[in-house]
């Protein structure tokens, strides 16, 4: 059991003061922001809740919300089995296990902003591989001006970016798993399915929820990648909630909007997160109350 | 169930072949056995003796190198785990955690494929059987993984007992995880089960009280290599190494450097009867003696020992003692009282002769003197 | 195993053509690129590297990439050390709240932060420095690290803290000596992801630099608009901003399925 200590705050106090001024009192000007309305400068006027009326009635908003839940569950959709399949074809010892992670790894550690511009010359109809070679194949492709190819393009972005964290993740969760398990799926007669439904899937979980909570955080606040090869174009299609919002403050100036903007973003965020969680660790805690404290 | 043939079965890992070749990297040297049908069999040696690689040798986990296994008269070198029909119960009990208790015992028959395939009926009664065989019933549908370490144990093993026909259900040190006060209940249920259902079981341990408590017989293993095989009884009398001798027994036997003179050993200059007459042997010479049939006398009547501890161990005690520079641990029953200068008298019939380790054969040393 | 060898296979091939393509452009002239479509360069040049390695803005952007993620990296775990610490060995009033409010940090959109961070920033004279990107960046990584370190430690039975206190070691003197080369290798993970998050984020590294602490993959960004789309270096500028990460990757490779392991990532 642990301790109880109180003063084990004076060992978490350093992060929690890094913490209130990296995000505590930004979020504070937001929260500020969100309430008032400004004329010039200086001048500062209370609005209420005025803006977050206008941030969720207005229709730029719920398509650009739209977009970005779209475009996390086709993700999910597509990243969370491939990288599970690919996991589980992976060898489990000898030199192939070093290339395959070294390899699979490096787009995880190319920054975002060159992901983007590695995939717009790659795709670029003029001079890309994919979009030349498409082209050449027959296909009517062009990223920058039809919206559905615009949107292949932007997941099989995210994909090539991302799958590989899933990957690393499954791959973890699969070597983890003693060979006894496999030796008594033998004995007992198990198929190729049953093992993975009964042993893998179920030794899985754990990592399974991690990637599926990081994966969609992570696509669901997605800027940079699809800001570089779409700039959220054609028109509107891809303009996500994070391009919107940089728009809107940076772009616009609309401080106030941008601000009840944020929050609402950052909340969803935080629900979906959490009701993703619940659900998947929801057998967990089943089973642990029904174990007791034996 | 199946009478099991070992044909000069032999094992070495591919990567310690690489690296030595030599004879010493088999994990387990070149080996013929017969299990008997219905047989309980303990297989008993130090960890990282080959007894698991045998165990999953049987089973189909590992393809030996060499050799040839038969299940009665059919052999199964060749066939895969799944269709040899083997049950085995692993050191740490392997459940699949989303299933019921009942969902795991039924696993393996919902496996069956074709002509072997079973109606839910059917499988019902099997799962039903089992765990009243088990005393689960009141488990039956809770999910697997809540539950204590022997319950989830039971249900490993139940998972070989659900099919009736099994050829053989193998045990790897199924207790290593089970709390002391249980694994004696646990085995006591194997036990029963056993009798009441005659499978063919191989059990194996590096424990000695639990090998002679299941088994009727016992196979010892010692470096890749089975070294006897006996009922408990034979080890005890008998032993055939002096590795089963210090192994088994408690405490075990004593293993004296000797030197032979005719039908004499000589320890530390004190002479000794020996039951024949051994010819002069060449190599590391011991004799070996269980501390139950060593007796303490006055001085005079045998050997000179110096006592240098007394263990009271319930119903005997355990005497140290030391003949010349050799330690001896001698049996003293409750109530005989022990000699203020004693000596030592072995009995001579008990007395074993070991040539590097080997015990050497009366009958051998008969013919050749 | 051998028969389904290909998915990986295929998967990597997917992955390394993108790859590919960037690096066969970058020794391609501006020229050949855009007149010919070839998939391996006619004309093999150096001159793109040369190109970016001889200005010296493109050389301090790695400079000023390097030192913000070394300070992140060491600001993170400085002080996720002892917070995972105390998380994984006390309870303590309102731990498990403190501990899932950290982690609602890494869900923070750093969309959201931008033009506060900007402003705060600018309030205490911080625009364009280093240490105003680390600090930043502490607001998703000090939770990262404070996750994974705390999985590493709870892994530490806890007897060997009370053997130490026994023995008469002082905190901070067991902490040191004794406690983190125990979960050396939860630091090294640590550290990669921290390296890792750091080096990947633009859109904050960009908004709080102008020029002095410009980072890498910013200045590639301006560098490729204002010389008006030379394709031959933009790949060349990309392929340059691979290579650190690829090398990280390289020598944390036995490490990291380790870290996965343990799922706090």
């Amino acid at each position: 059991m642990k301790s109880w200590n109180n003063k084990a705050w004076f060992l978490v106090l350093p992060v929690l003061l890094l913490v209130a001024f990296s995000a505590i009192i930004p979020l504070m000007t937001v929260v500020n922001y969100s309430v008032q309305d400004s004329f010039g400068s200086n001048e500062f006027y209370w609005v209420g809740l005025e803006w977050f009326q206008e941030v969720l009635s207005s229709e730029r908003f719920h398509n650009a919300l739209m977009r970005n839940l779209l475009f996390s569950a086709i993700i999910l959709l597509i990243e969370i089995p491939l990288g599970i399949a690919v996991a589980l074809a992976m060898p489990r010892r000898g030199w192939g296990v070093s290339v395959c992670l070294v390899l699979m790894a490096l787009p995880l550690l190319i920054p975002w902003n060159v992901v983007g511009t590695i995939w717009q010359v790659f795709a670029r109809v003029d001079i890309g591989l994919l979009g030349y070679s498409l082209t050449q194949l027959g296909f009517d492709y062009n990223y920058t001006q039809d919206t559905l190819d615009a949107w292949i393009t932007l997941i099989v972005m995210d994909v090539w970016h991302w799958t590989s964290l899933v990957v690393l993740l499954s791959y973890s969760g699969l070597v983890s798993i003693p060979p006894a398990y496999y030796q008594a799926a033998r004995i007992d007669g198990a198929s190729r399915w049953a093992v993975f439904r009964y042993i893998q899937l179920p030794k899985m979980r754990r990592v399974l929820v991690i990637a599926v909570l990081l994966r969609f955080m992570d696509s669901f606040m997605i800027y940079t990648e699809p800001f570089v090869v779409t700039g959220g174009g054609p028109g509107n299609a891809t303009t996500f909630l994070s391009i919107d919002l940089v728009q809107m403050a940076i772009g616009q100036f609309d401080l106030g909007p941008a601000a009840a903007m944020s929050l609402i973003y950052f909340l969803i965020i935080l629900l979906v997160s959490w009701v993703f969680y619940t659900v998947m660790t929801q057998q967990d805690a089943d089973a642990e109350s029904g174990r007791g404290h034996s | 169930m199946a009478r099991i043939v070992l044909n000069n079965i032999a094992h070495r890992y591919a990567s310690s072949a690489t690296a030595a070749g030599a004879a010493d990297s088999y994990a387990l040297k070149p080996l013929s056995h017969v299990w008997e049908d219905g047989g309980a069999y303990a297989l008993l040696g130090p960890s990282g003796c080959g007894k698991t690689t045998l165990l999953n040798i049987i089973s189909g986990l590992i393809t030996p190198s060499q050799g040839q296994l038969l299940f009665d008269d059919t052999d199964v070198s060749h066939l895969p785990t799944e269709q040899r029909n083997i049950a085995q119960v692993f050191q740490f009990p392997v459940l699949y955690d989303t299933m019921t208790v009942a969902e795991n015992l039924a696993f393996p028959l919902r496996n069956r494929r074709g002509s072997n395939k079973l109606g839910n009926a059917d499988i019902k009664k099997r799962v039903d059987d089992a765990l009243v065989m088990l005393g689960l019933e009141h488990l039956a549908h809770k999910k697997a993984r809540s539950l204590t370490a022997d319950d989830k144990q039971k249900i490993s093993l139940g998972r070989g007992l659900v099919r009736t026909d099994v050829n053989a259900i193998l045990f790897d040190e199924p207790l290593t995880v089970i709390d002391p006060h249980l694994k004696w209940q646990l085995r006591t249920r194997l036990k029963q089960i056993h009798r009441e259902f005659g499978h063919t079981m191989i059990y194996v341990t590096h424990d000695q009280t639990e090998a002679l408590t299941f088994a009727d017989k016992v196979v010892v293993m010692l470096a890749g290599e089975v070294i006897q095989t006996g009922t408990p009884e034979e080890l005890f009398r008998h032993p055939q190494h002096t590795f089963v001798g210090k192994f088994i027994g408690s405490p075990g036997m004593n293993i004296l450097s000797c030197e032979l003179a005719g039908d004499e050993a000589i320890v530390e200059g004190c002479r000794f009867a020996l039951p024949t007459r051994y010819p002069a042997l060449s190599g590391n010479i011991e004799l070996g003696i269980r501390p139950e049939f060593i007796r303490l006398v006055d001085t005079g009547k045998g050997a000179p020992v110096i006592v240098t501890a007394i263990d009271d161990v319930g119903h005997h005690r355990i005497v140290r003692a030391l003949l010349g520079r050799q330690l001896l641990d001698i049996v003293v029953a409750e109530g005989v009282a022990i000699p203020a200068n004693p000596g030592v008298v072995f009995e001579t019939g008990s007395i074993g002769i070991y040539q590097n380790a080997r015990l050497v054969s009366a009958s051998f040393a008969e013919k050749t003197t | 195993m051998i028969r389904r060898a290909w998915i990986p296979v295929l998967y990597i091939v997917f992955l390394m053509l993108p790859l590919y393509w960037l690096l066969m452009m970058s020794f391609k002239t501006n020229q050949e690129i855009l007149s010919t479509f070839s998939l391996w360069p006619r004309e093999f040049t150096l001159q793109n590297y040369i190109t970016i390695l001889s200005d010296s803005s493109w050389y301090s952007g790695y400079i000023n990439s390097m030192i913000y993620v070394v300070m992140n990296t060491v600001i993170s775990l400085s002080v996720a050390l002892p917070a995972a610490y105390a998380f994984s060995r006390y309870r303590f009033l309102g731990d498990k709240h403190l501990f899932f409010w950290l982690l609602t940090n890494r869900m923070a959109p750093p969309a959201v932060f931008v033009l506060p961070f900007f402003q705060l920033y600018s309030a205490f004279g911080l625009i364009d420095t280093h240490i105003a990107v680390a600090l930043a960046h502490c607001l998703f990584n000090v939770p990262l690290a404070v996750w994974i370190l705390e999985g590493f430690m709870s892994s530490v039975p806890r007897e060997i803290d009370e053997t130490a206190y026994i023995d008469g070691y002082s905190f901070p003197r067991f902490f040191t000596k004794i406690f983190t080369p125990l979960i050396a290798p939860g630091i090294g993970v640590a550290a990669f992801f921290c390296f890792m998050f750091s080096w990947v984020e633009l859109l904050i590294a960009r908004t709080l630099t102008v020029t002095d602490a410009k980072p890498i993959s910013a200045i590639m960004t301006r560098t490729v608009s204002a010389s008006g789309l030379d394709w031959g270096v933009l790949a060349a500028a990309g392929m340059l901003t691979v290579i650190p990460g690829a090398l990280v990757i390289y020598f944390v490779r036995n490490h990291i399925a380790k870290g996965f392991a343990l799922g706090r990532v």
